[in-house]
């Protein structure tokens, strides 16, 4: 099967959740000696729903980032995805997989910095291999959406402020339609006032977009904007020194 | 998309983008030169004579022979009986005879005793006849053809009076200045030694040589019959059937009359250039290791840059793209780089071969075309595309490395 059949089948099969995670264990370093491991029990995001994530530095928060991205595979569990079992994926599938439904927004990074902001948005696009004709459409709404001008196109990145750069960031991210949104932390770089329309415009979009998002955060002054709020802890336990399997 | 977004990722590292580049450039300049010039020499080597079957001299070595009689270069080591060359002329085998005489110059041109049959059968290149560019062969003792670039260098014209000096220097103390030439005739320029030669009758040779009273009685009467000649340097044959080059070849080299020698110029020629074969494979070696180096120099550049662009390998990755994908865009942005740094190169060995043409001609008698367009160059061209991305693995494999272990950390 392929992934555009999957796609097709989750408008159907409507109950599929967006996440589902089963006993996932992620070890780091080599696997016979086992220093350190994560293990992340159930957990469960169903489609449509904004979750704040949060938990302390070193809690497990990038590793399930990358986890979800389809970045690392896991080595034990499950990792359900819209139906969708991550670890049956070959290599390059969760990298298609990733290409066509996950957008990712981190705290700063987010752009190839030698590319314009418009070169940027076409990677994306390239890379998801969707088609070229949607983009300008969809480009203005999202642009008018987000309040940016449309000479922002042709600036080079490094000529962006950063609350800018963090919005072409969220731009790039939804370019593709995605399914599920992985945002970490993006606001720490911007002041208190640029955090709240920040905060304010990412919802409206995802609600807009009946768009999953999980959004990780150690800053719990963020939290209020959203109605889920999950601490990591709840269902992740850090393991040192101990053998598995 | 990839080939714009290399070309963007370039242009942000212009610096040491632009330096590898020139770096290419001069290696890349160097093969291609170095390659056109073996290529045209090699030619303008074979060039040389054609049509010839034997070449018949004083037994010596065989590329003595074919270096004195075909090239004008080193000295003849012994004559051969003028009856010889009667004799073989008369062979039935062979088709036409051409007397050579060497041994004199004029001011540091070969002058050449031969009969006007040299004008006849002598052929260069792809089987082309010489050909007068102005004026006609000579008919009397004291009438020459000049080659073109006597005439272009000394700036005679037909008609001109030259005179001949004995030995080959450019400056000779015992100038046969009683008996001046008149230039009958010019050739047309050929890139072969005929066009440094001036050429005069084999009675010429002889006349010159006379003691200076019987010189100024043939000089009051030039109508007088001369003896034949008594020896002549060298001889070029052209055979009926070329089945017999090898019975004819034998058989000379067997002549109890006369200590004769006879070779094949297309066999002497091929063992002169095995003689040059060692040098110019040096030059090729020296172009290719010059390359490498430069290549090398373009590896280290994008390796170098692998430290500063994890996160932009991390932006990639998130963005979906597949380790593969990033592997690519090095490699092609030093495809990019060699393959701008080979075209800027053909076209600056172009335009420095048109601008040195003429200095190439004049000062060392090179004829180089300014054409470059071969099919060696097109595999040379195939060599460097392949060596680049041979190299651009190693910054390559360094990149996949990195997109294999990024991860999302953003920081």
């Amino acid at each position: 099967m392929t992934l555009k059949e999957y796609s097709s089948n989750d408008k159907i099969i409507y109950h599929d959740a967006a996440i589902e995670l089963q006993s996932v264990v992620h070890t780091y370093g080599k696997q016979s000696v086992n220093n350190n491991s994560l293990q992340f029990s159930q957990w469960k995001v169903e489609v449509g729903q904004q979750v704040f994530l949060f938990g302390d530095s070193g809690s497990g928060k990038s590793t399930l980032l990358n986890l979800l991205s389809g970045i690392l595979a896991p080595q034990q569990g499950s990792i359900k995805l819209f139906g969708t079992e991550m670890s049956d994926l070959s290599n390059s599938a969760r990298d298609r997989f990733r290409a066509e439904s996950i957008g990712v927004v981190f705290q700063q990074f987010n752009l190839v910095p030698y590319l314009s902001v418009e070169k940027n948005i076409e990677l994306a696009v390239y890379l998801a291999k969707s088609s070229k004709q949607k983009l300008a459409e969809t480009l203005q709404e999202l642009m008018a959406a987000l309040k940016l001008p449309s000479s922002i196109l042709s600036t080079p990145v490094s000529n962006l402020s950063v609350g800018q750069q963090q919005r072409v960031a969220i731009m790039r991210a939804f370019i593709n339609a995605p399914k599920l949104l992985l945002i970490d932390e993006p606001t720490s770089a911007l002041d208190n006032s640029a955090k709240h329309g920040f905060m304010t415009l990412l919802l409206e979009m995802c609600q807009a977009h009946n768009t999953t998002m999980i959004f990780v955060s150690h800053d719990t002054g963020l939290e209020p904007f959203f109605s889920l709020r999950t601490p990591i802890a709840s269902f992740c336990n850090s393991h040192t020194k101990t053998v598995v399997g | 998309m990839l080939t714009s977004i290399a070309w963007h990722s370039l242009v942000s590292r212009r610096k040491t983008v632009f330096l590898t580049f020139l770096s290419l450039v001069v290696s890349i300049s160097v093969l291609i030169s170095v390659e056109h010039i073996r290529l045209q020499a090699k030619e303008s080597f074979n060039r040389t004579i054609s049509g010839v079957d034997l070449i018949v001299g004083a037994p010596s070595g065989e590329l003595n022979l074919l270096l004195y009689s075909v090239f004008r270069m080193g000295n003849p080591t012994n004559n051969i009986d003028y009856d010889s060359f009667n004799m073989l002329k008369a062979n039935k085998s062979v088709a036409w005879a051409i007397p050579v005489s060497l041994g004199d110059s004029h001011r540091g041109f070969r002058v050449m005793g031969t009969s006007t049959d040299y004008f006849t059968y002598f052929k260069y290149g792809n089987d082309n006849p010489l050909a007068m560019a102005a004026g006609k062969g000579f008919s009397s003792a004291f009438e020459t053809v000049i080659g073109a670039d006597v005439a272009k260098e000394l700036g005679y014209k037909q008609g001109d009076n030259i005179v001949i000096s004995h030995g080959i220097g450019s400056t000779s103390f015992v100038n046969h200045d009683q008996a001046p030439f008149t230039v009958s005739g010019i050739l047309a320029p050929t890139g072969t030694p005929v066009d440094k030669t001036v050429h005069v009758s084999l009675a010429a040779i002889d006349a010159i040589h006379l003691p200076p009273s019987q010189l100024k009685k043939l000089l009051d009467n030039p109508d007088m019959q001369l003896p034949p000649p008594k020896s002549i340097t060298a001889m070029m044959l052209g055979l009926n059937n070329r089945f017999a080059t090898f019975t004819l070849q034998r058989q000379i080299n067997n002549y109890k009359e006369d200590r004769l020698m006879a070779v094949l110029p297309g066999v002497a020629m091929t063992q002169l250039w095995q003689l040059m074969a060692n040098v110019e494979n040096l030059l090729q070696v020296i172009g290719y290791l010059v390359l490498l180096a430069s290549l090398f120099g373009l590896a280290t550049m994008l390796l170098a840059t692998m430290n500063e662009r994890q996160r932009e390998i991390a932006v990639f990755r998130i963005l979906g793209a597949s380790p593969k994908v990033i592997v690519s865009l090095i490699i092609l942005e030093a495809l990019i780089i060699s393959v701008l740094a080979l075209l800027f190169s053909i076209g600056l060995v172009t335009l420095l071969l048109t601008l040195l043409e003429g200095w190439l001609t004049a000062e060392y008698g090179l004829f180089l075309s300014n054409n470059l367009f071969t099919i060696e160059l097109l595999i040379l061209s195939a060599i460097i595309t392949t060596a680049t991305i041979i190299t651009a693995l190693i910054p390559g494999l360094e990149a996949y490395k990195n997109a294999i272990h990024t991860q999302l950390s953003g920081r």
